[in-house]
């Protein structure tokens, strides 16, 4: 169990620099997901923390104790790779003793704990047999055991689910959450799989080109995105954005236009000319009567998932928008409908894509007044 | 469809069919791999022509009297008794190859695998000197170098020079006397670790890197991690490597011709077996001889072959097995 922290942390190869600065503190205890596109440095960053990679700059501490310089043998972590990484020569059995046998445990001991492992990964069976007889769900659980067995300070994980097929991806992933309950110790899990991160993590910090965007837990960076990345890379379907203008409206307060007919109060900030982004999530949108209508449209696509619909509706504007529909609607394709928008869920980025406020303007509205509020945009509309 | 062809042309049929389709395949055979022969005849004439023949004459002459002047006459097991139970020399090159081989191989081996595992890194020009390194082996079986070899570590060579000039000691003729020269061929055998080292580095390349890197998060440092994943890992490679290299060591003749002057002196010190086979055969005649031992030697690299393949399963571990 240990608290990390890293403090301006660099990674160069040669001259070109990988992860720019990067500070971040980790709670003992705490489950922290990495996310972001390939090649946004999660993995890099995992690796630096893992002492696997060299730091160019900036220090790592863990529990208060600067690391740069300790080797990944002797800083008392575990790591899951994607690859699985066991050894291939060895038994299961081998695989998991083979941490405790360098840290010079017992005999008793060490069969001890791996016979517990064993247990809460239910491989009993599976420990006199080599990594190649193994399927890929048992290989990954041989791999986890592996870090268990150590009991490290912290467990590192590098995008260990993405080898799995999608059902397999699911149940592990409810496993490693009451991994994490049971044992209590601080994870760092890497992914590129948003619904990874938000179904893991206390905390998910999200990274893009080595620099990270926001850090926070899932529904904060659900409900509030600090950023057009973020908003667009939580949350599945993403968020719809819509070009738009910030303009002074007739009565002098501040208006959100957009071409296809979005014509929105924004009182959070004073009126100003700025080109913005609209952004919106699909199930803050619905369906109404087109006539009198906001936003009108003809539904492209309609998915009918049974709990839920997803109609994809091409604006006048060109823009194609999507909503969600809770249960089932009888929409099809090629129908023309009418738009309500939740106006107290919206967002507005500015030109340099961040957020500028919500069109509700207060930050954090309770759930009465996006009722409220919600309603009477629904009545206006 | 083709079940319904197949059944109207009927037994009849089917029976000509087979008939023609040996022709058939032969000739289809010949299409598709024709070309391939024609580029393996001239090793197929060299391998029957020069080494099954002779081998197998060889076999029929290990039973004869044979002193290449006059018909070999036939002498059944007489060359095989006198090789087991008189031949005092062939016990004495017996002593002298094992020793060799003994020593030589895993040395061999040993700095083979150092020198792999050095090469086996992305340094500048690490190409050039994987290049050097191999150099030993390309020269190393020339008669040039055996002579150069000879040069170096004689009684004035420039190993006593530099003893003498560094340390003031007065070596011996490496070569010349009877305690130092097997070593001084074993010290050349070892010096040609060029194959068995590009061999090491290929296998080495085999081993994902990320079993170290899990390995290092187990705790693990170098050595161990040396024992416990690179050694087992590369179980396949040394096991061919030391086969080869066995194999090849009870073969060694050139350095011992060279260097002991044909002879394998001093005091018989380098009479490798091939050297004792090669004096018995060329210089003494006795061919029949010869060719027994030839057939000796063949069984006594069979034996070791054969123990090195049945101990294998205990040390050897192969990627593909048990999939």
């Amino acid at each position: 169990m240990a608290s990390l922290e890293l403090r301006n942390v660099v990674k160069r190869f040669g001259a070109v620099e990988i992860i720019h600065g990067v500070d971040l503190t980790i709670e003992d205890g705490e489950f922290v997901v990495f996310v972001g596109p390939s090649g946004c440095g999660k993995s890099t960053l995992l690796r630096m923390i893992a002492g696997l990679e060299g730091i160019s700059a900036g220090e790592v501490y863990i529990d208060g104790e600067l690391v740069n310089d300790v080797a990944a043998a002797k800083r008392g972590l575990a790591m899951v790779f994607q690859s699985y990484a066991l050894y291939p020569h060895m038994t299961v059995r081998k695989n998991l003793s083979f941490g405790l046998e360098t840290m010079g445990a017992s005999r008793e001991e060490t069969k001890q704990r791996v016979a517990q492992a064993a247990e809460i990964l239910q491989i009993d069976a599976l420990l006199d047999r080599r990594p190649g007889q193994l399927s890929g769900g048992q290989r990954q659980r041989v791999a986890i055991g592996r870090a268990i067995v150590r009991e490290p300070r912290i467990f590192l994980f590098d995008e260990p689910l993405s080898n799995l097929d999608a059902e397999l991806r699911v149940q592990m992933r409810v496993e490693i959450n009451k991994l994490h309950r049971r044992l209590g110790t601080t994870m760092i899990f890497v992914t590129h799989d948003q619904v990874e991160a938000m179904t893991l993590a206390d905390r998910i910090v999200v990274l893009r080109a080595g620099v990270i965007e926001q850090v926070g837990t899932p529904l904060d960076l659900y409900n509030h995105p600090a950023n057009l990345f973020v908003a667009g890379f939580i949350g599945s379907p993403r968020m719809n954005f819509l070009a738009a203008e910030m303009v002074a409206g007739e009565g002098g307060e501040t208006r959100i236009r957009g071409k296809s007919g979005l014509d929105l109060v924004f009182p959070a900030v004073d009126p100003r000319q700025e080109k913005v982004t609209f952004g919106v999530r699909p199930e803050h949108l619905g369906i109404v009567d087109p006539a009198g209508a906001m936003l009108t449209g003809e539904v492209q696509i309609a998915e009918h998932l049974g709990g839920e619909t997803f109609l994809y509706v091409a604006l006048p504007s060109g823009e194609t928008i999507v909503v969600e529909i809770k249960g089932q609607a009888a929409v099809q394709s090629g129908e023309r409908v009418g738009i309500e928008v939740d106006a107290a869920a919206c967002h507005v980025f500015g030109g340099d894509g961040l957020l500028i406020g919500r069109v509700a303007g207060s930050e954090l509205p309770s759930s009465a007044a996006r009722i409220e509020q919600a309603s009477a945009q629904a009545a206006r509309l | 469809m083709a079940t319904t062809a197949a059944g109207e042309i009927g037994a009849e049929g089917r029976r000509v069919a087979a008939a023609s389709s040996l022709s058939a395949r032969l000739a289809r055979s010949w299409r598709r791999n024709g070309a391939g022969y024609l580029f393996l005849t001239p090793w197929l004439i060299g391998f029957f022509g020069l080494t099954l023949g002779p081998t197998l004459a060889s076999l029929y002459l290990s039973f004869t009297d044979y002193d290449l002047l006059t018909p070999p006459r036939w002498a059944g097991l007489k060359n095989y008794e006198y090789a087991f139970f008189q031949d005092e020399r062939l016990r004495h090159a017996l002593w002298v190859t094992f020793h060799y081989v003994i020593w030589a191989v895993p040395l061999k081996l040993a700095v083979a695998l150092a020198l792999a595992m050095a090469l086996d890194r992305s340094v500048r020009g690490v190409g050039l000197y994987r290049a050097a390194f191999y150099l030993p082996s390309l020269l190393g079986a020339s008669v040039a170098i055996a002579l150069l070899w000879r040069l170096i570590f004689g009684a004035d060579g420039l190993v006593n020079h530099l003893l003498f000039v560094i340390l003031g000691i007065k070596g011996p003729g490496w070569v010349t006397h009877p305690d130092y020269a097997l070593w001084t061929l074993i010290a050349l055998a070892v010096w040609q670790f060029g194959s068995p080292m590009i061999i090491f580095l290929a296998g080495l390349r085999q081993i994902p890197q990320d079993l170290y890197e899990a390995a290092s998060m187990d705790g693990a440092g170098a050595p161990r991690q040396f024992f416990r994943i690179t050694l087992p890992l590369l179980a396949p490679v040394i096991f061919f490597n030391l086969v080869f290299q066995t194999i090849e060591a009870f073969k060694a003749f050139t350095p011992a011709f060279i260097v002991s002057g044909g002879r394998g002196g001093p005091v018989d010190s380098t009479l490798f077996y091939s050297l004792y086979l090669y004096i018995e055969a060329f210089e003494n005649f006795r061919m029949g001889y010869a060719s027994a031992l030839a057939w000796l030697l063949l069984v006594i690299i069979g034996i070791f072959t054969a123990t090195a393949f049945l101990t294998s399963r205990y040390w050897v571990y192969y990627e593909d097995e048990g999939r």
